[in-house]
């Protein structure tokens, strides 16, 4: 494949050369100007309707549309000149004068591309004097609610349903003022992927039910992570309001996810604010000191075989830091991984909710974990089984009576499971690390909010338990102990997490990565 | 023959010359009337051969934007592999436009056959002619012209016995303003909403199904056998005025007139002529106050500057406005043109197809701003905004029909400022409230 030629123009002064039939648009991001838009997103066909990006190209007769004009040699464009802006603000007054102006109410404020371009160059008053339009609003099924009288009409949402979702749920009903998006006969928003119209939507058109009335967008803390709830690895971000997890936002990532994420994965986060969290270390059912705690299991384990049996979603830095435990004690380290359907996204290349419900089933087999359907079996009469983020429910009482002795490293208290030390753990939203997708693809998620009680990171735990089982495990971040892992396991090699950043990297002798 | 008034001797009837006559109607009637000789013609003959002749005629578009008809057919390069498309523009909806649906109603083989060579000039086999709902009659003329042609083995696989494939299809549309524009016309004949695309690609390189197409209005088209009867020489002698506007053209005329109806003209002729000749000048007791020549979508026009009109591309530019689709809407004294602009925008507001926010909204704003003048209740600030509106809704939408709603608007203000002045300031108030205005969300003041 050859590389397309290079187009160069100037874009506000600023020369860039970019790929030919690259759009204005685009080429403007890439000289770092941005040209305010509606109805264009990267991951949709081009419509060209809301006339918000147009922009004067010299010796073109009229202001173009910079998202459907394709950039030509010697072009010579101008975004924020008299003519655009006073375009522009044409545009923000029109799509204005029917929208209620109903920020204070609205979830959307703050995060609003209506309310940010107004303020940035939008008429202070409105000349409009007449009765506005009103339409009830209305429930779209699934997670989605339309509330028409704040729609701008830019139909992201009808191209998302039809040439993403490619299940044309969704239309433009009626003509001229009176259009309206609707819900195609006895349609509902259902479909596995159809929540990303409400982050698609620019204003606050469509609400996602579940995140009605929580919280302002000023009143969110936000972090990168990624997704757990299968093996696609999704990038998201974890909104936190005084440190309950209230919504995740896909994070666009063309190496994964383009910028989507599923329903499933969306609404699945209720986990992460559990109030059964286990916080505080135990040695023989007391309460203790973390390095009695710690002290509890390493006597626990000396000598014995450990039988590990981990979550399949924890990180790369845990399975690694388990393995060396496993080799150390002579024992192995199992997961078993939940099942559901699978969901294509039909219009992104290799994107869907996959079979396989856990993050990392791919990186904890790198690391030398293997996958079971029954992890319990093989379990010694003298083993010491390690729980490391099971749901205790899940363990069988036959396995906790076949074992020696247990240990269990959680995030939930450990109902039921008589332990020799229990060690409380981190879960996703509280700490760093890497998990590996189905493709390879390694990828960070940074901590959100602080870990309750003395919780820390599953990592965090088996290296002092190493430590204390006389190893070598001394790190101090999840960097130090992701840096050791790449240098003994060859799929990691030279990968750091400053390398990996918020995009990831594919591990070596990896499949090509997932997305466009 | 003129319709439905008689033919007056300074009309040249080509086109028109068989309205009112029923026998026209029957392929038998149509072929005694000379028809069908030019497709004959044509099937025998390279395509390039007739797109030059076309091209000499000087024909250009009827449809109101007056693209030369050669050229156009041009653009369709032959050999390129891919299907071509020819789609007949019978969505006549232009407001005081009707010449398309009396060529439909009484020579609609006059269309089958235009379109049968337009479609055999761009290398097409297939020709749609997408024809407005509200049509009924003129539709029910076209299928039984279609199917006739079909029986008489003059359309399909074998057209005329030349081994060439022409396929004629007539399509009803649902009766959307907004499906007269080309590309929201092939939007429509493809399934999906009226929307108008954006341009480019333009519909040579892809247009219905993607693929290179040509669009043509019904006089256009019923307008090419003439040429290859007669010569491109003899249509392009046909000029009053200026050289690049040849041919005959029908004026459907409506308002406030004695005669109203068709009129066919060569291109040039004088428009006072016109209007007092020909279409026999106002009422009785009336006088003409203002025109709208070019269906609604062009400037108002003053009597001044109509009578001082040629009628032809070039001559309504001189004067103002466009040639249009040759819609010609006459006011006299006794009409209040704040109350004609006001329904013209209601119109417009009505028939958005609400892609493009300027027109979407700004139609709609238009039209609330003007009805309430029309009330009574306008101030002067609300000149200044209707103009600044019109502004803004002006070459910055897909198509267009948002600057068609601007266009009465401002010229009705720049010309007719004072009688909105006389609104706002109560020295007249309207005599009737815009028909069906509480109808319209929000319109009425409270």
């Amino acid at each position: 494949m050859t590389a397309p030629a290079m187009v160069n123009l100037t874009i506000e002064g600023r020369p860039v050369s970019v790929p030919a039939g690259t759009s204005i648009l685009e080429a403007a991001k890439a000289a770092g100007v941005l040209i305010p838009h509606y109805c264009y997103h990267p991951g949709l066909p081009v419509a060209g309707v809301c006339r918000m990006c147009l922009v004067d190209v010299e010796k073109a007769p009229k202001l173009m549309p910079s998202c459907a004009t394709t950039v030509a040699e010697g072009q010579v464009v101008r975004v924020h000149d008299d003519k655009s802006l006073e375009a522009r603000k044409g545009v923000l007054e029109m799509l204005l004068i029917n929208h209620p102006l109903d920020c204070p109410i609205c979830d959307q404020s703050g995060e609003c591309e209506l309310q940010d371009y107004t303020f940035q160059e939008g008429r202070a008053d409105s000349r409009y004097r007449e009765p506005k339009r009103f339409n009830p609003v209305e429930d779209f099924g699934g997670d989605v609610l339309y509330v028409p009288n704040r729609c701008i009409l830019c139909t992201r949402c009808v191209r998302f349903m039809d040439d993403v979702q490619q299940e044309s749920a969704l239309c433009v009903a009626e003509r001229g003022d009176r259009a309206v998006i609707a819900k195609a006969p006895d349609a509902d928003l259902t479909q596995a992927w159809a929540g990303n119209v409400v982050d698609l939507c620019p204003v606050g058109a469509l609400l996602s039910k579940d995140f009605l009335n929580k919280a302002r967008a000023w009143e969110l803390d936000r972090a990168p992570s990624i997704c757990t709830g299968c093996s696609q690895g999704c990038n998201v971000t974890l909104e936190t309001r005084d440190n309950a997890v209230v919504r995740i936002k896909p994070r666009g990532n063309p190496d994964v996810n383009a910028f989507f994420i599923c329903d499933e994965g969306r609404l699945n986060y209720r986990w992460m604010n559990r109030q059964d969290r286990c916080l505080a270390p135990t040695a023989a059912g007391t309460e203790c000191h973390w390095d009695a705690a710690v002290a509890a299991a390493a006597s626990a384990l000396n000598g014995k075989r450990a039988h590990i049996v981990a979550n399949a979603s924890l990180g790369n830095e845990a399975f690694f830091l388990l393995g060396v435990l496993a080799k150390k004690t002579g024992g192995s380290v199992r997961f078993t991984v939940p099942q559901g359907p699978e969901a294509l996204l039909p219009g992104v290349e290799d994107l869907a909710l996959r079979a396989d419900r856990a993050a990392n089933a791919y990186g904890a087999e790198l690391l030398g974990a293997s996958r079971a359907d029954d992890p319990y079996r093989g379990l010694g009469a003298g083993d010491t089984l390690v729980l490391v983020d099971v749901d205790p429910a899940s363990v069988p009482a036959g396995a906790l009576a076949a074992a020696g002795r247990v240990v269990y490293l959680g995030t939930v208290v450990a109902a039921g499971v008589k332990a020799a030390a229990v060690l409380p753990i981190a879960n996703i939203a509280e700490h760093d690390g890497t998990v590996t997708n189905l493709r390879g693809h390694v990828q960070r998620y940074f901590q959100a909010r602080p870990a309750p009680g003395h919780a820390r990171p599953a990592w965090s735990a088996v290296a002092d338990l190493l430590i204390a089982l006389k190893g070598e495990a001394n790190f101090l971040t999840a960097a130090d102990a992701f840096a050791a892992m790449a240098k003994a396991h060859a799929a990691f090699a030279g990968m750091t997490f400053d390398q990996l950043g918020t995009r990831g990297a594919a591990a070596a002798g990896a499949t090509a990565g997932a997305g466009r | 023959m003129g319709y439905p008034h008689k033919s007056h001797p300074r009309e040249t009837a080509v086109l028109s010359k068989h309205f009112g006559d029923p026998d026209a109607r029957s392929l038998d009637g149509w072929k005694k009337r000379g028809g069908y000789r030019a497709l004959e013609q044509a099937l025998a003959s390279q395509p390039a051969q007739l797109v030059d002749t076309v091209k000499q005629s000087g024909l250009r578009g009827r449809g109101g934007a007056g693209f030369p008809t050669g050229m156009k057919w041009s653009f369709m390069k032959p050999g390129d592999g891919k299907p071509h498309y020819l789609c007949c523009n019978a969505d006549e909806s232009e407001p005081g436009t009707f010449k398309d649906r009396e060529i439909m109603r009484w020579t609609p083989h006059a269309l089958v056959e235009g379109c049968a060579v337009g479609a055999y000039a761009i290398g097409a086999e297939t020709a749609y002619i997408y024809i407005r709902g509200e049509f009924d009659e003129p539709i029910r003329r076209m299928e039984a012209a279609v199917a006739e042609a079909y029986a008489a083995g003059l359309l399909g696989a074998n057209a005329m016995g030349s081994g060439k494939r022409v396929d004629v299809h007539v399509h009803k549309g649902a009766g959307a303003y907004i499906c007269g524009e080309e590309t929201a016309l092939m939007n429509s004949l493809e399934g999906k909403r009226g929307n108008p695309r954006i341009k480019p690609p333009f519909p040579a390189v892809s247009g219905l199904f993607s693929q290179p197409t040509t669009i043509n209005n019904v006089e256009t088209l019923a307008a090419v056998p003439h040429i290859l009867n007669n010569g491109a020489e003899w249509y392009k002698a046909m000029s009053l005025s200026n050289p690049k506007s040849t041919g005959t053209k029908l004026f459907s005329v409506c308002g406030n007139v004695a005669r109203p109806g068709n009129y066919e003209v060569v291109m040039g002729f004088p428009f006072k002529d016109f209007l007092y000749d020909l279409c026999g000048g106002p009422p009785a007791g009336r006088k003409f106050k203002a025109i709208i020549p070019g269906g609604s979508s062009v400037p108002i026009q003053t009597m001044e500057e109509a009578e001082a009109t040629l009628m032809d591309y070039e001559g309504f530019v001189a004067q103002g406005t466009q040639l249009g689709s040759g819609g010609v809407i006459i006011f006299d004294d006794a009409q209040s043109m704040p109350r004609m602009i006001a329904r013209l925008a209601r119109f417009y507001a009505h028939e958005s197809c609400a892609q493009c926010t300027q027109c979407r909204e700004g139609t709609a704003w238009t039209t609330k701003i003007l009805e309430r003048i029309v009330d009574g209740q306008g101030t002067f600030e609300d000149l200044d905004t209707l103009l600044s509106i019109a502004e803004n809704m002006t070459g910055k939408t897909i198509c267009v029909l948002s600057d068609s709603c601007a266009a009465p608007v401002v010229s009705g203000l720049q010309k007719f400022r004072h009688e909105f002045e006389a609104l706002i300031t109560g020295k007249r108030t309207s005599k009737v409230a815009v028909a069906g205005g509480a109808a319209f969300a929000g319109a009425a003041t409270p």
